[in-house]
């Protein structure tokens, strides 16, 4: 079970309102050159789905709902990483009035991956560390959620 | 019997190694390495593992459903009886299948549910026609009425085969007619059908996948007996043509499909049997 949680990581990428910087570079780990799905990552958009929640950006007003949302759909064992300066800290943003500061003023993040812009052997490499506290995690098997 | 036995236990690593064989062969079609060929398996288990949202017991009962029927039909066919209950069967999993998509208020899911009943409306007529045609030729709804045919029902029903072969992609969930679940455009759909289910019933749901994928291409290799070989060999050719098309088209609207499915389907199909008709054979 432990191997399989390592070997089959899928992924759910969450841009908080970053400058696509970031994201542009997650999209570049799908590409031939990097190729993540060679270690079973695959990107979904469906939280429901995913094991990983990839953030970037830093954490503002007006999607701090919409980013714990997403975190509390994730089914467990699950990880979060912050990819990207402003995700770890806020970065450049920190002082705006409207944002919060990086994704942990929100959610627990497990592995911060810092660079403007984050280069992809640092993602894969963040994702990687990830996977480690991933098999590591326990799981309460069922959860009821609110139906018709 | 004995034969059956183990066919049924070989078919969810037939069909897991199936969908490995693909997934490798998308990749190495786009320049990618891919992942391992038994990447199927890591990801089922790590579904059973994953905690599921549920939104009722039924929706977790309906996605064992979907899986029992699957393997009913296929245990079945390797028992090599009533055609026509098969097909049931294999609606029947779809069905569930549907019913749980409308279990949760997520308008993704009932978008995906609804066009998986567009998507069986497509190919259901075609299973329906061919089960028929079978029983015009043989005489009997019986598999078993094929293998005592002593030749191979592919010289009286092409037309019948090439059907099947058009509605192949749809059951098989691939591009262009991968409507309902949509597995390259999570953008649109974000996941169709699947979208509520995670976990073990998506795990449940992706085995009786691999049964459904195995039992159609055990169809297809019917009408090539006594020569189960060449059967074989030609279904895995047209399953790795199938992955080419799916790499090679968009995915297109359901109207499409529709109208596809039907004319070509049921002309081929149609025009078998006037054939044989006119011919005297039925």
């Amino acid at each position: 079970m432990a191997k399989s949680r390592f070997k089959s990581p899928w992924i759910l990428h969450f841009n908080c309102g970053s400058c696509n910087g970031c994201d542009i570079e997650i999209l570049a780990c799908l590409t031939p050159r990097f190729d993540v799905e060679r270690f079973g990552m695959l990107h979904m958009g469906n939280p429901k789905h995913a094991d990983i929640l990839l953030v970037t950006g830093p954490a503002n007003r007006r999607n701090a709902r919409v980013l714990r949302n997403l975190y509390e759909q994730t089914p467990d064992p699950k990880v979060v990483v912050a990819v990207g300066t402003c995700a770890c800290t806020g970065g450049m943003f920190h002082n705006c009035p409207n944002v919060l500061g990086g994704v942990d003023k929100v959610i627990p993040v497990d592995v911060y991956v810092p660079g403007c812009a984050a280069r992809p052997e640092a993602i894969i490499d963040g994702v990687v560390l990830a996977l480690k506290k991933l098999a590591e995690k326990k799981v309460e098997p069922v959860k009821a959620v609110g139906g018709r | 019997m004995a034969l059956a036995a183990v066919l049924t236990v070989l078919a969810p690593f037939i069909g897991g190694l199936l969908s490995g064989v693909d997934r490798k062969l998308t990749a190495r079609m786009q320049n990618r390495i891919g992942p391992p060929i038994i990447q199927p398996f890591y990801d089922l288990i790590k579904l059973w593992g994953k905690q599921s949202f549920i939104t009722s017991s039924f929706q977790a009962i309906l996605a064992f459903g979907y899986m029992a029927f699957a393997v009913v039909a296929f245990i079945l066919l390797v028992l090599l009886q009533d055609l026509l209950v098969i097909v049931f069967m294999v609606s029947m999993a779809d069905v569930c299948l549907i019913l749980g998509s409308f279990n949760a208020k997520s308008p993704y899911s009932y978008l995906g549910g609804r066009r998986e009943l567009l998507q069986m409306l497509s190919y259901e007529p075609i299973f329906i026609l061919t089960a028929v045609s079978i029983f015009m030729v043989t005489g009997s709804f019986l598999v078993e009425s094929i293998l005592k045919l002593g030749f191979p029902l592919i010289f009286l029903l092409p037309g019948a085969f090439a059907a099947l072969l058009v509605v192949f992609p749809v059951e098989a969930r691939k591009s262009p007619f991968d409507i309902s679940a949509s597995h390259h455009a999570h953008q649109e759909l974000v996941r169709g059908v699947f979208t509520e289910f995670s976990g073990f019933t998506l795990a449940l749901i992706e085995f009786g996948h691999w049964f459904k994928l195995v039992l159609f291409l055990t169809l297809l290799t019917l009408f090539w007996t006594p020569h189960l070989w060449l059967g074989v060999i030609l279904a895995f050719i047209f399953y790795f043509i199938t992955i080419i098309v799916d790499n090679v088209f968009p995915r297109l609207t359901w109207p499409f499909m529709l109208k596809f499915v039907w004319t070509v389907g049921l002309i081929l199909i149609l025009g078998n049997l006037i054939a044989l008709a006119i011919l005297g054979v039925i």
